[in-house]
This record gives C-alpha cells, sequence and structure tokens, in this order.
C-alpha cells in the first residue's frame, strides 16, 4: 500500500486535472480502503506515438449502450511491430481491438467516437467499406473458431471471397503458403479434405491464422489468440507471430504477462476504459512509470 | 443447528429420502412411457385387425356367355364403341348367374343372385369384349368382383353366427354362396384396386390413390409456398430486421398464428382465393395455398430458433475475413441452420398433411371419383378421404376407412424418417 501510494503521489504532483465522477469511482475501487487516494491524470504515461504509424487512434470514446467502455484513447499502432494490449479483465483492451477493423459494428448498441485511421486514412467514414477494412485489417479471435468445413476450404475462403485467386492451381498455393505460414503445413497436408473441427485446439487456432493471412491482410489484430491453449501450442504460436511480424503489423490482446514480454515490441497498458501506460516493451516490464501500470504487472492487481 | 448431528450424520439421514425420491421419480417416468406405449400398441392394433379386410377382395369365376342377342350385336360385324357402351352387359353377367342356378325362378330371389356380384361386374365384362371381339357369341370363364357383402359377410367369422335379419345376406344368398365356394369358383385375391382407384360409392371399387395423389398435389403446392417464403421471412426477421415496434408486432403475431385453429385459415382461404381471386373450388391448388399459411408460422418459428442457434464465433469468423453481412448470413448461418429450418419444415408438412378442417371449407370435402391429374382438378386428400368413409354406412368401408387411416400414417412415418435422414445428412459439428 504504501508503494502504491507514492507513486500516486507522484503521479499526481505531474499533471492535476479536475476528475469527474466516474473516474474517482474507479480510482477508489484500485486504492479503497484508502480515503485519501491521490488523483491521477488522464494523461497516457509514455509515448503513444510513433514515426511510421500503420494505423492510429486519436481520443476514441466507445459506448455500450449508456455505458462508457472506452475513455479518451490515443494510439498508434507502428509498422511492422506487434503491440501488446495487457490489462485486467474488463478493461476495454479487446472493445479497443474490435475498434481497429470495424466489429464493434455488429453489436448494435455499440458507438464509437473518435478518429482511426489506417495508413492515414479514416476507417470510420461512410467512404470506409467496413467490408474492405476488414479484408486489410484482420481478426484472430480469442476461441479458435474454425468453420465446420474442410482444412481446405477453412484457409480458401477468404480468397475466393475477394477473388484472390485466378484459378483452382493459385488457391491451391494460396492454402499452401498460409498453412506454412502458420506452421500448421507439416501437420495437414495429407488431410486437408477433412474438417477442420477436427483438429486438436492449438491446430484449429493456427488454422484460423493460416485463414487470415491467407486474405494477405496488412494488419492482423489477435484477441488472447493464446488463451485456450496449453504452453506448448502456446509457444508454436507466439513463434509465429515473431515471424509473422516481417510482414504484418500485428496487435495482440493477452492476459499473460510474460507473453506481452516475449512477443512484442510495444506494449499499452488499459486500466478501467482508459490507456494508462504505452511505451518500449522492455522499459514497460522493467521500468514501469505508473503506478497502475507497476501494481498490474507486478502482480498486486489485475 | 437445533440437532447435534455431525453433517455426515444429517446427509446420511437426508440420502435415504433422496433416493427414495429418485426411484419414485423414475417408477412415475417410466410408468407414463409404458402406458403411452401400450395405447400405442392398441391402437395400431386395433387400425391394422379392422383394416385388414380391405386389403382383400373375394373373386366369383362366371361361366360368361357373350349373348349376342342380349347384346344387340350380330355375329361377324364389327362393334361399334358406342353400341359397346349402351349395351346391356349387365343382363350377361345376370345371366351367367341365372345359369348356374337353374332352380331359381322367382324374380325375387333373382335379383338376391345378381347382387352376389359387383355392379362394377358389367364394365369388366364389356371391356373385355372389346379387346377380344371374337368372344362374341362364345362362352368364357370370367373372374368378377363380389359384391361388398359377400366380401364382408365371408370376411368376418361373427357375420356368419348370426340370423339373417341382422346382416345383410339373406339366407339363400349364403345357401349359393356355399354352392358356389364348392364348385371352386370363389378366391380371395390381395385388393390392388385399393391402391389403384379413387373413391366409389361400392366400397369394393372404392380405392385410395385419388386421395394420395390429391395429398401430393396439394402439399407439393404447400411446400413450394410455405419453405421459401417461410425461411425469406425468417432470415429477413432474424438477420435484417431493424428493431422497431413494427418488427415487434410482425413477431407476436407469427408466434400467435402458430396456435391459431386451423379451420380459420380455411375461412380465410374460402373467402379470399375463392371468392375473391375465384380460384377453383376443391382443388389443390386452392387446398396447398389454406395449408401453406397454416405451415409458414411453423417454418419460420424454427427456421429463427435454429438460425438463433448458430454459434456467434462463427458469424464474427466470417466477418472478420471480410464476408458481407449477407455472405456471412446465406454462407454460414442458412448452411448450418439448415438441419434445424428441415425439421421444422417437414413437422410442419406433416401438420398439413394431417390436416382435415381448413380443407372442408375450401370443398375438398367432395365426392370425387376420378384420380387427379394437375393443380386445378377437383381432389380430395387422405384425412378427408378418411373422414368421408368413415361417415359412410357400408359396413365394408369401416375396413377402408382403417386400411386409409394405416396409408396415412405411413406416409407419416416416411416424412418423419425423410426429416431424420435430412437432419444427419446437414450436420455438422462445430
Amino acid at each position: 500500500m504504501v508503494t502504491i501510494m507514492k507513486h500516486e503521489e507522484s503521479a499526481a504532483t505531474k499533471v492535476r486535472v479536475p476528475l469527474d465522477e466516474e473516474e474517482s469511482q474507479a480510482v477508489e475501487t484500485l486504492a479503497a480502503p484508502s480515503a485519501e487516494a491521490p488523483a491521477q491524470s488522464d494523461e497516457t504515461v509514455g509515448d503513444p506515438f510513433v514515426e511510421r504509424a500503420k494505423m492510429s487512434a486519436r481520443h476514441v470514446d466507445v459506448f455500450y449502450g449508456e455505458k462508457q467502455a472506452i475513455f479518451d484513447v490515443s494510439l498508434d499502432l507502428g509498422e511492422h511491430e506487434v503491440l501488446a494490449l495487457i490489462g485486467p479483465s474488463g478493461c476495454g483492451k479487446s472493445t479497443f481491438l474490435r475498434c481497429l477493423n470495424r466489429m464493434n459494428d455488429i453489436i448494435p448498441e455499440c458507438r464509437v467516437e473518435g478518429d482511426l485511421r489506417l495508413d492515414g486514412e479514416d476507417i470510420r467514414t461512410r467512404g470506409m467499406d467496413p467490408v474492405l477494412l476488414r479484408a486489410r485489417v484482420g481478426m484472430v479471435f480469442q476461441k479458435p473458431n474454425p468453420f465446420p468445413k474442410s482444412i481446405y476450404d477453412n484457409v480458401a475462403y477468404g480468397p475466393r471471397l475477394h477473388g484472390l485467386a485466378a484459378n483452382r492451381s493459385e488457391l491451391d498455393e494460396i492454402v499452401a503458403t498460409s498453412l506454412k505460414r502458420a506452421g500448421l503445413w507439416g501437420e495437414v497436408k495429407d488431410r486437408l479434405h477433412e474438417a477442420g473441427t477436427g483438429l486438436s485446439g492449438g491446430q484449429q487456432q493456427r488454422l484460423c491464422i493460416a485463414r487470415t493471412i491467407a486474405v494477405s491482410p496488412e494488419v492482423i489484430l489477435m484477441d488472447e489468440p493464446a488463451s485456450a491453449l496449453d504452453p506448448i501450442a502456446t509457444a508454436v504460436i507466439e513463434e509465429l507471430i515473431e515471424e509473422l511480424r516481417q510482414n504484418y503489423t500485428i496487435a495482440i490482446v493477452t492476459h499473460s504477462m510474460q507473453q506481452a514480454a516475449r512477443v512484442s515490441q510495444r506494449t499499452a497498458y488499459f486500466h478501467l476504459g482508459k490507456l494508462i501506460e504505452v511505451g518500449e516493451t522492455d522499459r514497460v516490464f522493467t521500468n514501469p512509470r505508473h503506478p497502475l501500470t507497476e501494481n498490474y504487472i507486478t502482480g498486486r492487481i489485475g | 443447528m437445533v440437532s447435534n448431528m455431525t453433517p455426515t450424520e444429517s446427509v446420511k439421514k437426508g440420502l435415504a429420502r433422496r433416493y427414495r425420491k429418485e426411484r419414485r421419480f423414475r417408477a412415475l417416468g417410466l410408468l407414463a412411457v409404458w402406458l403411452g406405449f401400450t395405447f400405442l400398441v392398441i391402437l395400431l392394433a386395433d387400425i391394422t385387425i379392422k383394416a385388414l379386410p380391405a386389403f382383400h377382395q373375394t373373386w366369383i369365376k362366371l361361366d360368361v356367355y357373350f349373348d349376342p342377342e342380349v347384346l344387340g350385336f350380330e355375329p361377324g360385324r364389327p362393334i361399334r364403341e358406342e353400341a359397346l357402351l349402351h349395351a346391356d352387359f349387365r343382363g350377361v353377367v345376370r345371366r351367367s348367374l341365372y345359369a348356374m342356378f337353374p332352380q331359381v325362378r322367382k324374380h325375387r330371389d333373382k335379383r338376391k343372385l345378381g347382387a352376389l356380384v359387383s355392379s362394377a361386374a358389367q364394365y369388366q365384362v364389356r371391356d373385355l369384349l372389346r379387346a377380344h371381339p371374337d368372344w362374341l357369341g362364345k362362352t368364357v370363364p370370367v373372374w368378377v368382383r363380389a359384391d361388398d357383402d359377400v366380401d364382408t359377410y365371408l370376411q368376418s367369422a361373427s357375420l356368419q353366427g348370426v340370423a339373417q335379419d341382422h346382416r345383410r345376406l339373406r339366407d339363400n344368398q349364403v345357401a349359393w354362396l356355399r354352392e358356389l365356394e364348392k364348385q371352386g369358383r370363389i378366391e380371395r385375391r390381395f385388393n390392388w384396386l385399393f391402391f389403384r382407384s379413387a373413391d366409389s360409392r361400392e366400397p369394393e371399387q372404392a380405392g385410395i390413390l385419388g386421395a394420395v395423389v390429391g395429398s401430393f398435389y396439394t402439399l407439393l403446392v404447400t411446400i413450394a409456398l410455405a419453405f421459401p417464403l417461410g425461411l425469406a421471412g425468417a432470415v429477413y426477421l432474424e438477420e435484417y430486421a431493424p428493431r422497431s415496434r413494427w418488427v415487434d408486432l410482425i413477431e407476436i403475431n407469427i408466434n400467435n398464428l402458430a396456435a391459431v385453429p386451423s379451420i380459420v385459415f380455411g375461412l380465410l382461404g374460402l373467402a379470399v382465393f375463392i371468392n375473391f381471386f375465384g380460384a377453383s373450388r376443391s382443388s389443390p391448388l386452392v387446398g396447398g395455398m389454406v395449408l401453406a399459411l397454416m405451415t409458414l408460422p411453423t417454418i419460420v418459428i424454427a427456421a429463427r430458433a435454429a438460425m438463433k442457434a448458430v454459434p456467434p464465433s462463427i458469424r464474427e469468423a466470417a466477418l472478420g475475413l471480410g464476408a458481407s453481412h449477407t455472405q456471412m448470413v446465406f454462407q454460414h448461418v442458412v448452411p448450418l441452420a439448415m438441419p434445424g429450418i428441415l425439421t421444422g419444415t417437414i413437422i410442419g408438412m406433416a401438420q398439413a398433411l394431417g390436416e382435415t378442417a381448413p380443407l372442408l371449407m375450401v370443398g375438398m370435402v367432395a365426392f370425387i371419383v376420378d384420380i387427379p391429374h394437375s393443380f386445378t382438378d377437383s381432389a380430395t386428400v387422405l384425412p378427408v378421404q378418411i373422414y368421408l368413409w368413415a361417415d359412410s354406412p357400408e359396413r365394408a368401408f369401416v375396413a377402408r376407412t382403417s386400411a386409409a387411416i394405416l396409408v396415412l400414417l405411413g406416409f407419416l412415418v416416411l416424412m418423419n424418417g425423410a426429416a431424420i435422414l435430412l437432419r444427419k445428412r446437414f450436420e455438422r459439428k462445430w
């Protein structure tokens, strides 16, 4: 408790801004039972911006009906980097991720405000087709969700949808390349026409990754891709992410701090819908500047 | 805690009571299942036993003399079709009977003797002469159908014991029959005609085919209308409709329509299709449309439930790869929901197959002796045929009613079998 107080004081002395009610409540849940919990700044600690941004978010607010889930988040995704989004459950990191390819559009009561750009292009205007956006910004979900089709058809679905292959042999080529990249080719090359749902959990998740990269997206969003997998399958996925970084920009939500430390170059820490701290992963994990970040990564909360 | 028992002791004490309760519940469940099963067996056995006589027909062998005088044909000259239609073949059939029993003299007895064979025998004999014109002036042995009273008497042991005042056949008729039996002129054969003909006033000529074909056409119209409309409605309501008061109202109405008594749909069909649009009465087209209205809510509700059950992860996967909403719906949601949709559809169709009341209102209850050949021919359907026969006074129609019920049940079993097969075929795991 003492360390928390100390850090919070230092954070509070840096910038002092008036707090709204909700915010002070949020702090209370954290710092209770300490009654004299000092206020903290609204500003993100560290540097959320990079020079070569593939995607950028500015002042993003997300509401589910009346409830606000994300408060004024500004963050860049640098080209060919892996950005890890960490934070306790319900802190809005998945919600933020889903803003990046407008998956929140399909939730009727969800409302997104702010400025979101891909290569400097506003993705929230009418001119940006969500279908095209999702072809450029692919997504891998928490639970492996292969279609109840064959392995081949799973991977070929996206290319067929977007007409990426002119003929059958090109399609075969895309399927093989994607499966190879996802590190699944060796295991499934002899049974491409068996059901994708018959694979093990780890294989299914790699199949989903292969399916995503078959569309050749520019950005891949991963929402806790390893949360349902055992350590061995997780290690395979993590190696895969490292390899994929050469060609893609990746944002990954994870609950595992070790995973974030292993796979990412930059880390963003979310807390109760706010972006608390962003920085080089090494720096954030060795020298967190915000007390909330420190508490989280040292295991005191979360 | 009032008692000073340890937790283990109190659990043990309660355990015996809990197990007794479970055993009682299981015994009750088993009793219910067996009760239901017993009633089913009794019902089926009763129907089958009652239906058996309808599957057999008594035939009588006559030595028919194609008498040129009675028929009014001149031997050696070609017979004109028109003359054939007006010739007295009834007389020919009667005379061949009288010839076998020369002792029968009185007019009244002769009539009784003639009543032993079916009134359709004369047409059978006529068709024979048309096929074999050279038989004119010759005597040929011909098997003809016995009258339904003969059939009923010979097939029912209980009738043979009662006095003649309580049965249709007179004692002298029974004696003639016994004589014919002695001469080997009576035979029981499988009643193919039952499966090959339409309704008739004479039970020995009545068949189920007309009603089966009528049901087929009617259900074809029903499924052709109800399946696409129901599917389209369900897809729209489930996947596209904006949340609004109007959509809520439509949903409530669809759910309520499923519970509307079916005769109301019949009244609606009568008022709208026949009286307003002037569609032909008694036709499978109108009957099918009425049944489609009745089946629609069932299909919509089943299809929506099936689509709701498609996991959201599959929807997200498709959208995440850049499928449009419509592509997601038609490439993933509808195919995955198909087993449920088909099950709902076939349940709806089975319901439509067994429906009588709404069809009475659109005139499908008429007495129709022709097998329908199109959607606008007058027709009747299986359940209505059962209703008509059940209403007929002739004893032989009792058997035919039960036989028709068996046929209807057979079709229902077939449809349910098809539902199971389709469900298995389309079922996918995820």
